[in-house]
């Protein structure tokens, strides 16, 4: 998921204890209720804005660092046009993370210091982008799965009750229609292609398919809950929800191309639920906790960056301005 | 270090470097977004700049990709004056004034009693 919602158990333990002025908490609930958005300005719990941050966060970092194995695609695309999208589509992530760091710093945590907490490993991203994109096909997959996934999550937040959060979850779905799009042209050209284009697709959805699995976060009677979370419109969906939302939209289209997944056990059942193997939540902790494929190689290139940049940073730093919270 | 990805590879990056840590920030630009010419130019978000002409260019990038634009502004964050939101109820009124609204005058009723009363009196008569 782009924005984890998953609280550890101390976290979820501290959310249910901490106290609240009554009267305030009643009108900030009750304002929720009527469907209303809280902005920057309002009074918010505490725990309120610490999660928000914590998810906006996350999620910002999830479009940076996504970027990175798409990006390195864009020098060896097979043709013009998919050079053209690819740029394109990269262009879009990063904007996307501009507006979700915008989006967290209105509750009070600056972009800098959100930058040194993904550098320094204190903060994450999607468990998704430490795996690697070894041919074009997996640019594809990226583009049409890995987005898909990631729109299903986005629309779904897009409906809580943040209000900055939500203007700028509104933008970046209308862009993520393009992202979808063209990596479904991408999927659909590959698979009516020749036997090699075919291969390709067949290996990449194959390794894919369980970080795909992954990508919402652990099941529902493994992750701790938060009731309260729910109420503030914070978390508007289940893991399993979301999951299951996903599978129901996206592996239709990838079978009607006579591409299978490589798990015998994935099929529809008469009440609409989707049923799969599992898909080895160990693996997923491994990569989270910093045992994955790519993840030195993700903050590796996001330090290089950094580095890299800070001289012209400096250079345009004029230290009679004063930083303050933005508005909206 | 040990990548597949040939870009990568050639920057030869040593994952283990200590990053100097940012502490100051630029600031930030509050953006507006006009359109269409004649449209209203509306708040979109926020950039980060050294200055006016830095932010426009980082606007134009962040909110000017695809579809219509006429025009950006640009203002310092700290340039805008806000009400409290405290003060929300200072607008709660507004919808009882209803003399400032076109809806209110309603005077089909009347006249239609007017002219009923008026055909009553002329049948009297003759
Ligand atoms: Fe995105
Ligand atoms: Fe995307």
């Amino acid at each position: 998921m782009y924005g984890s919602t998953n609280l550890s158990e101390e976290e979820a333990k501290r959310m249910n204890t901490t106290v609240e002025d009554p009267e305030k908490l009643e009108a900030f609930e009750s304002r929720i209720a009527r469907g209303e958005k809280i902005e920057p300005q309002d009074w918010m719990p505490v725990e309120y804005s610490k999660q928000l941050i914590r998810m906006i966060e996350q999620h910002a970092h999830s479009e940076i660092v996504g970027a990175l194995p798409e990006g390195t695609w864009i020098t060896r695309a097979p043709n013009f046009r998919r050079k053209l999208a690819l740029i394109a589509k990269v262009q879009d992530e990063i904007g996307h993370g501009q507006l979700l760091y915008s989006a967290a710093e209105t509750l009070g945590k600056t972009r800098e210091e959100m930058l040194n907490d993904l550098l320094s490993g204190k903060s994450k991203y999607s468990n998704v982008f430490n795996y690697p994109a070894l041919t074009w096909a997996d640019i594809a997959v990226i583009g049409f799965l890995v987005d898909g996934a990631a729109i299903v999550n986005q629309v779904i937040n897009s409906k809580g009750s943040y209000g900055p959060y939500c203007r700028a979850l509104e933008r970046i779905c209308y862009e993520e229609s393009f992202h979808l799009k063209q990596g479904h042209d991408n999927v659909v050209y590959l698979a009516t292609g020749t036997k090699h284009q075919r291969a390709i697709l067949q290996d990449a959805i194959n390794r894919w398919y369980r970080p795909l699995l992954h990508f919402f976060g652990p099941p529902d009677k493994q992750s701790a809950h938060s009731e309260k979370l729910m109420k503030w419109k914070v978390k508007l969906a289940s893991n399993d929800d979301m999951r299951n939302q996903f599978l129901d939209q996206y592996v239709p289209k990838i079978w009607e191309l006579d591409i299978t997944f490589p798990d015998p056990n994935l099929k529809k059942n008469d009440d609409g639920i989707w049923e799969f193997s599992d898909p080895d939540w160990n693996e997923f902790k491994r990569v989270i906790n910093g045992d994955g494929p790519c993840n030195a190689e993700r903050i590796a290139v996001r330090k290089f960056a950094e580095e890299a940049g800070r001289w012209v940073r400096q250079a345009l730093m004029n230290p009679s301005e004063k930083y303050v919270v933005p508005l909206a | 270090m040990n990548t597949l990805d040939p870009r990568i590879k050639r920057l030869s990056l040593d994952p283990s470097t200590e990053v100097e840590k940012t502490n100051s920030h630029l600031i930030t630009y509050e953006v507006f977004h006009q359109e269409k010419r004649g449209k209203h130019v509306t708040h979109v978000g926020i950039v980060h700049a050294s200055n006016p002409e830095m932010a426009l260019v980082m606007a134009k990038e962040v909110f000017g990709r695809r579809g219509k634009t006429t025009n950006l502004w640009v203002v310092k964050t700290s340039d805008v004056y806000t009400f409290g939101s405290d003060d929300e109820d200072m607008f709660e009124t507004t919808p009882e004034k209803t003399f400032r609204d076109p809806a209110y005058y309603k005077v089909r009723d009347r006249i239609e009693k007017f002219q009923n009363k008026q055909k009553f009196e002329h049948e009297q008569r003759t």
